[in-house]
């Protein structure tokens, strides 16, 4: 049937360099996914990418992603047959076996989720997710704006820990039922979210954002070589916008209901010397201001880059005295439609904001 | 306050004498291979100046770069046992996971993962497998394995399976060295099990490394306490820094730059240091090394420690000059300087050679025996000698407001004297010696970690700020000059009260009688 491309590990490199950009601080660092795939690519395992076009309407696939907060992976570390194991009950519980994988969300180490599937599986990946980036809860995902249903869900923990969300009315539902059981079993956690079909998924996924991180991964790496600037290799490569460069001099965080929240304070530099940022967080970066005004905000994914080496800084590893540039880039579409504005937009995370991307109505033409 | 700094580099021992803000004496005395009787010549050539009575001494301070290059040049390190609490979880990348092949040959003795550890909250993940530590205890005594790394999922929140494992393995081998993770580092499980990993297989070397400098000073007739330096610029007594010398691994450069603004006055500013094979460029700010920004690869395993950001380039006094290629570098005489270079009578063109013929610097003697360079040569060489550093410099640079630029180091007389950016370039007096000038003047640490409940953030990490601020007046410290180097503070949701553990160091220079 289709025509299925091989991953190669070294695309499993770049993909984990762009999509923890597209983290936009949250997802969690993909360094631990990258080890663990390595360790399988050197016993000989190996995937593959399928592209949407080739996906049929019928086809059956799995959505996945591991959930919970960034920084409790940092010490519970991945391991792909807790990942597998969450996709053979769903195929227990529907009753039938899938044709391709794919992850909930491209930003962050969730981006290597399908992969570690896949390892495991042989099903092909789906170069697509539903978020374009990371966003910190289910009803975030593009198949929820497209009011898709949203059950069943299975949930997977090493200890043994198995549950299934059978029905629910809602997305939020799914959240809120969801994220009791992860915050439960130590807020980490693989899931297999509702299943899809190859229509579903071309006409409400967020299409090739596996080969659009991998090309991030592709202008970094490139960029690192040539010792050019990494930060603005991603601004080209993405048609992106720095908005700040600082200082990192205070840094804020708790963990609350299975969520990193919190914030950090920035002092300016260069150009913008005697300004001032803060970023706010829940898992990722969703509202930024400049002097107090608010500069940047949900759905524009809003990441911090190291100024020297271009590497993505999460919300669980920043800390005072970093040198860092702010980077906006481009939220999908959808996200910014009326109706994906309800899911996503500054109001979803509790921000009395009307949205105003930076990148329209600006200085720039 | 008569201290003695002493930096040991690969190459050469330096050495100097200062009495509380100036230098009295210094020396280069090339390292031996003992260790020992390098430190005990560089010593007794300073004493002199006391008119050889060791008694003035109130300190000596050691600073060395033995432990970095054994983990580099993979030498001295022992085979180690590492036990790992928290299965099922992290079953996927068991220790070692992402070391260099060649690095874990060297170290890797024996690998066990046992059931345990904690939750993000404090709660426990699993029941702490005792009788399984237990084995793991018999089979590394069994395999002859003299030191452990113990490291448990989220003990930078509790230590309780960590400190409990080493109750075991002291009940059943009771001379085993232990190196437990929440000693050296915060959340981030596999960071801060690859530096217990490289703390215990640098154990051993540590012990021996010690007890030369220890030797050195008794050879010497000096009774004065050794402290050892730190990365962070602040210093361990010898027989604490003994059981930690990863915290030592970056203590060169930091000595080098806290030296420069020690020698110079200056607390903000460049600082380029140009040793035998090197070049390290730096940014002080506030008298310390600016911090790099994420993780930090020491002979290529991931680590989290605080380092200084320093660009390092492969230029150096024994950079080779390729007149073919016009180049200089990355290839080093190294330690050979001082027999194969022109100017000391070999027949290696070096960058010092380029430099002496430029009149730069008057070291050997010029012209040698093959006759005097090609002007045209000694004029590429150079600018390409500049280039690198003028480039280099302005990468490192985090804003475009000129600040002066310390040149320190052997090959100082490399650096220009005009630099885009710089308001000044400084040649320090004594500036060949700034990494043990750095060492001598050392600053006082007071550390505290601990759990507040009932209070407030802000409350919180007051009160633990006071404590620190009051440990390290009590280890010397002038109290009204510390300056908070680490804060940080993680949530404990599982307990009432808002309760956090917080985390504070501070530093200060030693008080003055």
């Amino acid at each position: 049937m289709a025509h299925l491309r091989k991953v190669t590990e070294t695309d499993l490199e770049l993909l984990a360099t762009g999509a923890w950009i597209l983290g936009a601080g949250g997802g969690g660092d993909p360094y631990h996914s990258l080890l663990a795939m390595k360790r399988l690519y050197s016993e000989g395992i190996s995937t593959s990418l399928l592209d949407p076009d080739d996906l049929a309407d019928n086809a059956r696939i799995a959505v996945v992603s591991s959930m919970g907060a960034p920084l409790v992976s940092e010490e519970r570390l991945t391991d792909p047959k807790v990942a597998a194991r969450a996709v053979q009950m769903m195929e227990e519980y529907v009753g039938h076996g899938f044709d391709a994988v794919m992850s909930l969300e491209i930003g962050g180490s969730n981006a290597l989720q399908p992969f570690m599937v896949a390892a495991f599986t042989g099903l092909p990946v789906l170069d697509a997710d539903t978020m374009g980036r990371a966003y910190p809860e289910a009803q975030m995902s593009s198949f929820a704006i497209g009011d898709l249903r949203p059950y069943p869900l299975t949930l997977a923990d090493p200890r043994g820990v198995e549950t299934v969300v059978s029905k629910v009315p809602t997305w939020k539902w799914m959240e809120r039922i969801s994220r009791k059981v992860c915050t439960e079993v130590g807020s980490t956690a693989a899931t297999c979210k509702a299943p899809r079909t190859g229509r579903e998924v071309k006409e409400w996924g967020i299409l090739r954002t596996v080969s659009q991180a991998i090309g991030i991964g592709v202008a970094v790496h490139a960029a690192r070589q040539k010792k050019e600037d990494p930060v603005q290799a991603v601004v080209e490569c993405e048609d992106g916008k720095i908005l700040f460069e600082g200082k990192i001099v205070e840094v804020n965080r708790r963990t609350t209901e299975g969520f990193l929240r919190g914030s950090v304070e920035m002092e300016g530099l260069g150009g913008d010397k005697g300004h001032g940022m803060r970023l706010d967080f829940q898992n990722e970066f969703s509202v930024g201001w400049i002097d107090e005004q608010p500069r940047v905000m949900v759905p524009d994914i809003i990441t911090v880059l190291d100024s020297t080496t271009g590497e993505a800084i999460g919300t669980e590893a920043i800390r005072y005295g970093q040198r860092v540039q702010i980077l906006a880039l481009r939220a999908p579409e959808i996200q910014t439609t009326e109706k994906g504005l309800q899911h996503v937009g500054p109001r979803a995370f509790g921000y009395d904001l009307d949205f105003k991307s930076v990148f329209t109505g600006g200085e720039e033409t | 306050m008569r201290r003695i700094g002493v930096d040991v580099g690969g190459t050469n021992t330096d050495a100097v004498l200062v009495d509380t803000n100036r230098v009295l004496a210094a020396v280069k005395k090339p390292t031996s291979k003992d260790v020992t009787s390098g430190i005990v010549s560089a010593l007794s050539t300073l004493l002199d100046h006391l008119g050889g009575e060791p008694g003035q001494i109130d300190a000596v301070v050691i600073g060395t770069t033995h432990f970095t290059n054994a983990v580099v040049q993979r030498q001295g390190l022992e085979h180690i046992g590492a036990l790992r609490i928290g299965l099922p979880s992290g079953a996927a990348i068991p220790p070692f996971a992402d070391w260099p092949k060649d690095l874990s040959s060297h170290v890797r003795g024996c690998v066990i993962m046992v059931e345990g550890g904690h939750e993000y909250d404090g709660r426990p993940f699993m029941p702490l497998d005792e009788s399984d530590i237990r084995q793991a205890a018999k089979r590394f005594q069994g395999e002859g394995i003299n030191s452990v790394a113990i490291t448990s999922v989220f003990s930078p929140l509790t230590s309780e399976c960590e400190e409990r494992a080493a109750e075991i393995f002291r009940e059943i081998s009771p001379d085993i060295k232990l190196t437990l993770s929440h000693n050296l580092g915060r959340v981030g499980l596999l960071e801060r099990e690859n530096a217990a990993l490289l703390n215990a297989s640098l154990r051993r070397l540590a012990e021996s490394t010690t007890l030369a400098f220890t030797e050195a000073l008794h050879a010497s007739g000096i009774k004065a306490p050794l402290y050892l330096t730190q990365n962070d610029g602040t210093v361990m007594r010898a027989d604490q820094a003994e059981a930690f010398p990863v915290y030592s691994f970056s203590s060169g450069p930091t000595n080098s730059m806290r030296g420069a603004a020690h020698l110079s006055g200056l607390d903000d500013a460049m600082v380029v240091d140009v040793g035998g094979t090197t070049t390290d460029i730096g940014h002080l700010k506030a008298g310390f090394p600016r911090e790099a920004n994420t993780v930090v690869h020491i002979g290529g395993v991931r680590t989290l420690f605080r380092m200084p950001d320093l660009l390092s380039i492969g230029l150096g006094g024994g950079s080779t000059v390729n007149i073919e290629n016009r180049t200089v570098g990355p290839v080093s005489v190294g330690y050979g300087l001082s027999t194969q270079a022109l100017v000391f009578g070999g027949d290696q063109l070096t960058a010092t050679d380029i430099g002496v013929a430029a009149g730069l610097s008057e070291i050997g003697s010029y012209p040698p025996s093959t006759g005097s360079l090609d002007q045209e040569v000694i004029g590429w060489a150079m600018d390409k000698i500049h280039e690198m550093i003028v480039t280099n410099v302005d990468r490192m640079k985090v804003d475009a407001l000129p600040i002066p630029l310390l040149a320190v180091g052997g090959g100082a007389f490399l650096v220009p004297n005009s630099i885009p950016g710089i308001s000044e370039v400084i040649q320090l007096e004594h500036g060949a010696v700034a990494n043990a000038v750095g060492a001598a003047i050392a600053q006082v640490s007071g550390e505290v970690d601990q759990v507040f409940s009932g209070i407030g953030r802000e409350e919180a990490l007051e009160r633990a700020s006071d404590i620190a601020r009051d440990r390290a007046a009590a280890a010397g410290a002038n109290r009204d000059d510390l300056r908070i180097i680490d804060i940080e503070d993680l949530p404990l949701a599982y307990l009432p009260g808002d309760a956090r553990r917080v985390r504070v160091k501070v530093v200060g220079e030693t008080a003055s009688e």
